[in-house]
């Protein structure tokens, strides 16, 4: 069973990782970033020669950008991001999503795994359906291209969506996987993270109620250090025999201690990266970043 | 986005979590988030209310001013209602002239005080046919989490209960007086949710709701007013047991309005 996407990650993120020593730098909306030759990368912009901050977060230098992690904010959409969206219309050759994003993103037919004629499109995704797709491309007029090729994307059935603010996700992943790993883990549930902050969860009312409670433990205290042994903890002590949380009747607790039944397909938060057919890549940073400024 | 449809695994299990009695935030199918008001909010009004409910949070303000009677009723001041859902207080509201939901809200709180006889409209008469009292009644949301019809009338009758009357401002008496409040209605809202009907709905129950009831209720045992919305029906049955409730959080809430 391919629950692969721990240690693996982990391990080779470890291994390409620069030391990391030097304090980590705080910056507020207009303050001046020292660019150490480096490009203006997101929540950041250039005047003349000088790079200031648009954001509020702490920044971070790696090739071939410098960048702002951000506190909070909107979800920016970028490329190989896998996302969450819900269909807002269906059009004659492609489906709007509604991703939380500044626009709708159009989903065309080439980018499912479906050939409908014109006007047959509802016969796949009806209006409210849930999707997971990767962002494809995104041209200079903001337009946001979606597809649903690739490992693990197509349409959520069953389960929930819960959202959590979009700059938490690196959190909520942990560093490769931890946190997402230790979450599902421990509650039952099969869980898909989208980039734009919505997350779909599958399992017992009661799991999907501690996963709910957890992304608001990991959205108020997400700055702090030790968070992923903190939820694990949180999750051990109020365990399976945590009953403020519905139950479906008849279920017996005892499964959700259970990581994963073995005939369960693995969790959806991490296409394996350059895993055979997959088109999707997480970027390393989004699976590793989690608690990294406040690891020193 | 303005009119983003809602996921339907999301409306789904809202609706599968309320028929085993629970709700998203942990609530009972009849129970309230706490509500707070707090009057004399805005001091240059003649009289104000911010109220919470969760974290829908509305705002109300009193304006008294000298103005003229109807024709058809010389003797009665006149009373306005007009709710604003400003663009900040939910990514479903958008600038511009007011839309359905506003009109709707402005005058479901409206009829509520109107039709208790909250105000004796008489008694704003100050000359017949020449001179009353008009009294404004702005609604602001600031923030919309669900429930606004409460929140809004909970704020309204909270601004006009510590309302002072500014007659000396407008030389029509040597003192200002407090506003006299005859009754007390209060608001109820309920939302279907399946075969379950719960009470202070969330945004994301409203939005999932197949039926949405609002009752009101005054402190004499008087059923004032009744507002249906949204798609989706009610059993005469179940209408019954929805204003019996409304009556039961209706002391309660008045309790609030009138001990701030």
């Amino acid at each position: 069973m391919g629950n692969g996407h721990g240690p693996r990650h982990r391990g080779r993120d470890r291994g390409e990782r620069p030391p990391r020593s030097e304090p980590k730098v705080l910056v507020l909306p207009g303050d001046e970033i020292p660019h150490r030759g480096l490009q203006p990368g997101f929540g950041t912009y250039r005047v003349g020669k000088r790079v200031f901050a648009s954001v509020m977060g702490y920044v971070t230098w790696r090739e071939p950008f410098v960048r702002i992690v951000p506190f909070a904010g909107r979800y920016v959409p970028k490329p190989h991001d896998v996302i969450v969206g819900i269909v807002q219309d269906v059009q004659k050759t492609f489906y709007l999503l509604d991703i939380d994003a500044s626009r709708w993103a159009p989903l065309h037919t080439s980018g499912t795994p479906w050939e409908p004629g014109p006007g047959e499109l509802d016969q796949y995704l009806r209006i409210g359906d849930a999707v997971l797709v990767a962002v494809e491309n995104l041209d200079a007029t903001g337009k946001i291209g979606v597809t649903m090729k690739g490992e693990d994307l197509g349409k959520l059935t069953g389960g929930t969506i819960l959202t959590i603010s979009p700059a938490k996700i690196p959190r909520v992943i942990g560093k490769g996987g931890s946190m997402i790993h230790t979450i599902t883990h421990l509650t039952g549930t099969r869980v898909a993270v989208g980039q734009n902050g919505r997350i779909w969860v599958e399992g017992t009312p009661g799991g999907i109620q501690r996963v709910r409670d957890v992304l608001r433990i990991i959205e108020e205290e997400g700055q702090r250090p030790g968070l992923t042994e903190r939820i694990e903890g949180y999750l051990q002590m109020t365990g399976p025999t945590d009953e403020t949380g519905p139950q479906a009747p008849g279920d017996p607790s005892a499964d959700r201690t259970e990581p994963h039944r073995t005939n369960e397909p693995p969790p959806l938060s991490f296409p394996e990266q350059g895993g055979g057919s997959s088109r999707i890549q997480i970027p390393e940073q989004e699976t590793d970043e989690g608690e990294e400024p406040w690891e020193t | 986005m303005s009119e983003a449809v809602a996921a339907e695994i999301q409306t789904t299990h809202i609706i599968d979590l309320a028929r085993t009695g629970h709700r998203l935030d942990g609530r009972g199918i009849d129970e309230w988030r706490p509500v707070t008001v707090e009057p004399g909010f805005v001091k240059s009004a003649d009289g104000s209310a911010m109220v919470h409910i969760g974290d829908t949070a509305v705002l109300c303000g009193v304006k008294l001013e000298i103005g003229k009677p109807f024709p058809d009723t010389p003797n009665a001041g006149v009373l306005t209602t007009n709710a604003e859902l400003i663009a900040l207080s939910s990514p479903t509201f958008e600038p511009g002239p007011p839309q359905p939901e506003a009109i709707e809200l402005s005058r479901v709180v409206d009829r509520s005080i109107r039709a208790a006889e909250t105000i004796d409209l008489t008694k704003l008469c100050v000359s017949p046919s020449e001179k009353c009292w008009t009294c404004y009644v702005d609604i602001h949301c600031l923030d919309h989490s669900g429930n606004l019809i409460d929140a809004a009338q909970l704020a309204a009758l909270g601004a006009l209960t510590h309302s002072t009357v500014p007659a000396k401002r407008f030389e029509v008496g040597e003192h200002d007086y407090p506003l006299e409040v005859s009754h007390f209605p209060i608001e109820c809202t309920f939302v279907r949710l399946g075969d379950k009907i719960v009470a202070d709905p969330t945004f994301e129950e409203e939005t999932a709701g197949q039926g949405r009831l609002t009752v009101a209720t005054d402190e004499t045992g008087h059923l004032v007013a009744m507002q249906k919305g949204k798609v989706g029906a009610f059993s005469p049955d179940e209408i019954i047991e929805t204003v019996e409730r409304a009556f039961r959080h209706g002391d309660r809430l008045r309790n609030i309005v009138r001990g701030a």
